[in-house]
C-alpha cells in the first residue's frame, strides 16, 4: 500500500481554512497552528513545487491573497487524483500524431503524467528565490504543463470550495463573485454600472446540502 | 443477439428531435414508440445543485464522453485527420434531452430566402460569380410552408421576443428584416442588463434596428398548448452548458417529458447505444443497440426515426450502409455532403463600469440583423451572406471571466502585474459577437475515419472542413462593424477574435455544426425529402441539424423543431394512412 503523503500548511496563511474530503465532508477547520493535509496524487515534495509555482502565477501580494491562501495546490492534487487527472473524459486511443495547433493537445500523457514530468523538470524550484522561480517558469511558458498549471491555478482560485481550492471563499471575495445565487430577477436591470456585491456563499451554503462534485470517488 | 418484440416506431436518440417526434406520435395516434438514448436519464431535479462552473462548464458534465466517442478533423482532402481529443469548437450532448438540455436557448427563425438560397443566388449573382466550389442547395421547403410550424415550435417552448414583421408590417423594436409572422411571440421580451442597453443605444444611434434576441428562456410564467407550465427565468447565469434548475429554459426534460411521462405507449431506454439501422430490401427493419448491460439488442419496428446528433446521423447511415457515400472528387453520392458550421467572430469590449456579468441567461441580449442574410452586404465585395451582431449577457462564471484584460495592460499572462490588471479589469469585459451564415462547399463533408474508432470499434466520423476566402471576408466585414459599434459605445476594445483564418477544433464557436444527411428536392443531391423521409427507404426518417443543406446565421434549434413538427404531420397525417414515399 502506498505510503500516505501530506502537505503541511500554516493555518493562518489559509484564511479560515475549511477543507473537504472527496466525499464532501469538512475534515479540518483550523484557525491556528499547522494543518497536515493528506495528498491524493502528489508526493510531499511535488506538492511543494506545485504550491511554489502556483504562488508565482497567482502571487500573494499587495493586490490581495493568492494561490497559497486559496489552497490551490490542494485543488490540483484532488483534480489529478480524480477522473479528470486520469483522462476519463478525453479521447485517448492511438495513434498519437502531432498535428497543427488548431488540433490542440494530441499527446498520450494524461494530466497526472504531464504534471509528474513537468514537476521533475522544475527540480529544486521550491528552494529558489522568487526571481529565480519566475525565470524558470518563463522558460517553460510554452509547454503543455505550464498551460495546465496556469489554467488549474485560476480554477483553484475561483471554483467552488468543495473541490479543495478557493478556501474560505477567498477567491470569490477577491473578485466580488457572489457564488451561485439562485435569483437576480430584481437586480438584472438595476444596479446599472454599479457593482452589485454580496458576501459570497458556496454551493453547499446556498443549497443547504452536502454537494459533491461529479463522480468524486471515495478516498 | 437479443431480439425484442416489434414496436410501431423506434427512434435513435432521446434529444429534442426524437422526443418531439415521440410526443407528437403518442399524442395523436395509438402507436407504440420507443426512443433509444445512449446517455443517462435526466430530470429537472438533477440540476438543483448544478450551479457549479468547474463540473458543468469546464469539465463538460452534460456532454458526450469523448473518451468513448469523438470525431476526427482534417483541413483538406490531402491532410490526414486527427481526433478531436478534448472539447473545443462544438459540444454534442448526451443523456435525456441531449444538447437541448445545455443549450443557450436562442430561438431565431431563418430568413425566407435561406430555404431557397440556390435559386436566390442564381437570380442575384448567376452561378459563375459564386465563391469557388460552393454548392449551395435549396431545402425543398419554403419559409411560408414552415411558418405555421415555426409558430407551433414557438408555442411549445414559450419563445420570448418581439415580432419585427407581423403579417407583412414592419414593427419597430423587433427584427424588421425577418420573414412575416402570423403571430406575436408567445411571451414579451426580457428586462435587459446594463451592457445590452448600452449596445442597443449605440446601434440605434448608428441607424440600425436592434431587437431583443428571441429566446426559449421564459420572461414570465408560461403554460404551453400541451398544458406544461414553467416558471420565469431568474437570470442566475448558470445557463448555457447547464441544465436549468427551475425549468425556465425550455429543455426536453421540462417541456416534452412531462407529456411523454403520461403516455403508456412510450418508453425511453437510456444507457443504450444505437449501432446500426437494420434494413432489408429497401425497408428499415429496426435498430440494433448495445443495452445498458452490454447486451446487443435488435428492436424491430415498422418505422425507424434517426434523431441522433448531427454528425451521428450521417455516421449511422454510413455505418449501416444505407445510400451512397458522398465523393468530393466527383460530387456524387449524398451521405456526408454539405457539412457546414458557422462563421463566429467577436470583438471584446471593456466597460469603465462593473457589469455584474455573473447575472444573465443564455438567450439574454440585444441583436441587430442589418448585416444578416442578404441585408447590407452589397458594400462588402466578396461577401454573399452576412450574420447577426449581438451583445449577449449569458452569465459569466468566476473562472471563465477571470483574467480578461485589455491588450497592453500586462506583459505576461501570469504573475503580479497580470494579477493586478486582472483584478482591476474584472467584471468589465463583454463581447460583441456574430454568427454568420456558412455556405456549403464541395470540399466540406463527413465520412468515416479510416484509423480511429469508438469504444465499440466502429469508425469515427471524419470531418473535412476549413474556411475559405468567403468566410474570411465575412469575418472581416463583421469585425469592422463590431469595431464601429464599440466606438459609438465609447468603450475600449480588445480587438477581434480571428476564428476564421483556419478551422480550429480548440476554440468554442457554436454547437451549430450541420449537414451530412441533408434534405432537398432531389434524391441525387440529398438524403431525405422535404418531409425528412429517406428517399430510398420510405419507412426511415432522418432528422436534425444534419438536414441543413448549408448553415444560416443564428441558432438552429427552432428551425430544426419546425422541420420536425412538419415531418410529424407528414408521418402521422399522410404516411401512416398510405405508407410509401411522400410526394
Amino acid at each position: 500500500m502506498k505510503r500516505r503523503e501530506f502537505i503541511t500548511l500554516p493555518a493562518k496563511s489559509v484564511g479560515g481554512l475549511l477543507l473537504y474530503t472527496l466525499a464532501g465532508e469538512p475534515v479540518v477547520k483550523a484557525q491556528n497552528g499547522d494543518v497536515r493535509i493528506p495528498l491524493r496524487s502528489f508526493t510531499a515534495a511535488e506538492a511543494r513545487v506545485v504550491e511554489a509555482a502556483c504562488s508565482r502565477i497567482f502571487p500573494s501580494d499587495d493586490s490581495g491573497p493568492g494561490a497559497k491562501e486559496a489552497g490551490v495546490v490542494i485543488f490540483i492534487d484532488r483534480q489529478l487524483a480524480g477522473p479528470y487527472g486520469r483522462d476519463k473524459y478525453r479521447y485517448t486511443k492511438p495513434p498519437f500524431v502531432e498535428s497543427t495547433p488548431e488540433h490542440g493537445y494530441q499527446g498520450q500523457k494524461n494530466p497526472r503524467e504531464v504534471y509528474r514530468e513537468g514537476i521533475a523538470q522544475l527540480g529544486n524550484f521550491a528552494d529558489l528565490t522568487p526571481a529565480e522561480q519566475d525565470q524558470k517558469l518563463r522558460a517553460i511558458e510554452k509547454t503543455t504543463f505550464f498551460a495546465m498549471l496556469r489554467r488549474h491555478t485560476i480554477e483553484g482560485m475561483f471554483s467552488d470550495p468543495m473541490y479543495g481550492g478557493n478556501a474560505g471563499l477567498i477567491g470569490w471575495q477577491l473578485i466580488g463573485f457572489p457564488g451561485p445565487l439562485m435569483s437576480y430577477r430584481d437586480e438584472i436591470d438595476k444596479a446599472h454600472g454599479q457593482p452589485w456585491r454580496r458576501k459570497p456563499q458556496s454551493l453547499a451554503q446556498i443549497t443547504g446540502r452536502n454537494v459533491k462534485g461529479w463522480e468524486e470517488e471515495a478516498d | 443477439m437479443q431480439q425484442l418484440k416489434p414496436v410501431n416506431v423506434v427512434i435513435a436518440g432521446g434529444g429534442f428531435v426524437g422526443l418531439t417526434m415521440a410526443k407528437e406520435i403518442t399524442q395523436r395516434t395509438s402507436l407504440s414508440v420507443v426512443a433509444i438514448e445512449r446517455g443517462h436519464p435526466r430530470k429537472t431535479a438533477d440540476y438543483a445543485a448544478g450551479m457549479d462552473e468547474l463540473d458543468y462548464a469546464l469539465r463538460f458534465r452534460m456532454m458526450q464522453n469523448l473518451a468513448e466517442e469523438t470525431a476526427t478533423h482534417r483541413h483538406s482532402l490531402k491532410a490526414s485527420a486527427v481526433p478531436i481529443r478534448q472539447y473545443g469548437s462544438f459540444n454534442p450532448g448526451t443523456g435525456t434531452g441531449g444538447a437541448a438540455e445545455h443549450w443557450g436557448a436562442i430561438c431565431y427563425r431563418y430568413y425566407p430566402e435561406v430555404f431557397t438560397l440556390a435559386a436566390y443566388f442564381r437570380e442575384k449573382y448567376g452561378n459563375a460569380h459564386l465563391p469557388e466550389n460552393s454548392c449551395v442547395q435549396d431545402w425543398g421547403v419554403t419559409y411560408d410552408q414552415l411558418e405555421p410550424y415555426y409558430w407551433r415550435a414557438e408555442q411549445l417552448l414559450g419563445v420570448v421576443g418581439k415580432a419585427g414583421n407581423l403579417n407583412g408590417k414592419p414593427v419597430d423594436g423587433g427584427n424588421v428584416f425577418e420573414g412575416t409572422r402570423s403571430h406575436e411571440y408567445p411571451l414579451p421580451p426580457h428586462k435587459m442588463p446594463y451592457i445590452a442597453n448600452a449596445f442597443e443605444k449605440a446601434v440605434r444611434e448608428l441607424g440600425y434596428h436592434p431587437y431583443p434576441v428571441p429566446t426559449a428562456t421564459l420572461s414570465q410564467n408560461y403554460t404551453n398548448p400541451d398544458g406544461v407550465s414553467r416558471p420565469a427565468c431568474q437570470y442566475c447565469g448558470f445557463c448555457t452548458r447547464y441544465g436549468c434548475m427551475i425549468g425556465a429554459k425550455a429543455q426536453p426534460t421540462n417541456t416534452l417529458m412531462p407529456v411523454l411521462a403520461k403516455q403508456k405507449a412510450f418508453s425511453l431506454r437510456t444507457g443504450c447505444s444505437v449501432r446500426r439501422i437494420v434494413h432489408k430490401d429497401g425497408k428499415a427493419v429496426g435498430l440494433t443497440y448495445i443495452d445498458a448491460n452490454g447486451v446487443e439488442t435488435l428492436q424491430p419496428a415498422d418505422v425507424v426515426i434517426v434523431a441522433s446528433w448531427t454528425l451521428n446521423n450521417a455516421r449511422l447511415l454510413m455505418l449501416s450502409k444505407i445510400g451512397e457515400a458522398y465523393d468530393p472528387a466527383t460530387g456524387k453520392g449524398t451521405i456526408g455532403r454539405n457539412l457546414s458550421h458557422q462563421v463566429s467572430q467577436s470583438t471584446r469590449v471593456f466597460s469603465d463600469q462593473p457589469l455584474n456579468s455573473f447575472m444573465g441567461a443564455g438567450g439574454l441580449g440585444i441583436g441587430i440583423s442589418d448585416f444578416d442574410g442578404k441585408e447590407g452586404i452589397d458594400k462588402y465585395p466578396g461577401v454573399f451572406r452576412g450574420g447577426n451582431i449581438r451583445m449577449m449577457t449569458a452569465g459569466e462564471g468566476a473562472i471563465a471571466g477571470f483574467g480578461i484584460i485589455p491588450p497592453g495592460e500586462a506583459k505576461s499572462d501570469w504573475g503580479s502585474e497580470w494579477k493586478k490588471a486582472a483584478l482591476a479589469w474584472h467584471d468589465r469585459a463583454a463581447n460583441i459577437s456574430t454568427e454568420a451564415e456558412h455556405i456549403a462547399y464541395r470540399q466540406n463533408y463527413v465520412d468515416l475515419d479510416p484509423t480511429y474508432t469508438d469504444k465499440f470499434g466502429d469508425p469515427l466520423a471524419r470531418l473535412t472542413l476549413d474556411w475559405t476566402d468567403h468566410e474570411r471576408a465575412q469575418g472581416a466585414m463583421v469585425a469592422k462593424l463590431q469595431a464601429q459599434i464599440a466606438k459609438v459605445m465609447n468603450v475600449r476594445t480588445g480587438g477581434a477574435t480571428r476564428l476564421v483564418e483556419k478551422y480550429t477544433t480548440t476554440q468554442y464557436q457554436s454547437t451549430h455544426i450541420n449537414g451530412g444527411a441533408i434534405m432537398g428536392s432531389s434524391p441525387d443531391t440529398s438524403v431525405v425529402n422535404p418531409w425528412l423521409q429517406h428517399w430510398q427507404v420510405p419507412n426511415l426518417w432522418v432528422m436534425g441539424g444534419s438536414n441543413f443543406p448549408q448553415n444560416a446565421s443564428g441558432n438552429p434549434t427552432l428551425t430544426i423543431l419546425a422541420l420536425v413538427l412538419r415531418a410529424s404531420d407528414g408521418l402521422i397525417d399522410r404516411y401512416l394512412k398510405h405508407p410509401g414515399a411522400l410526394a
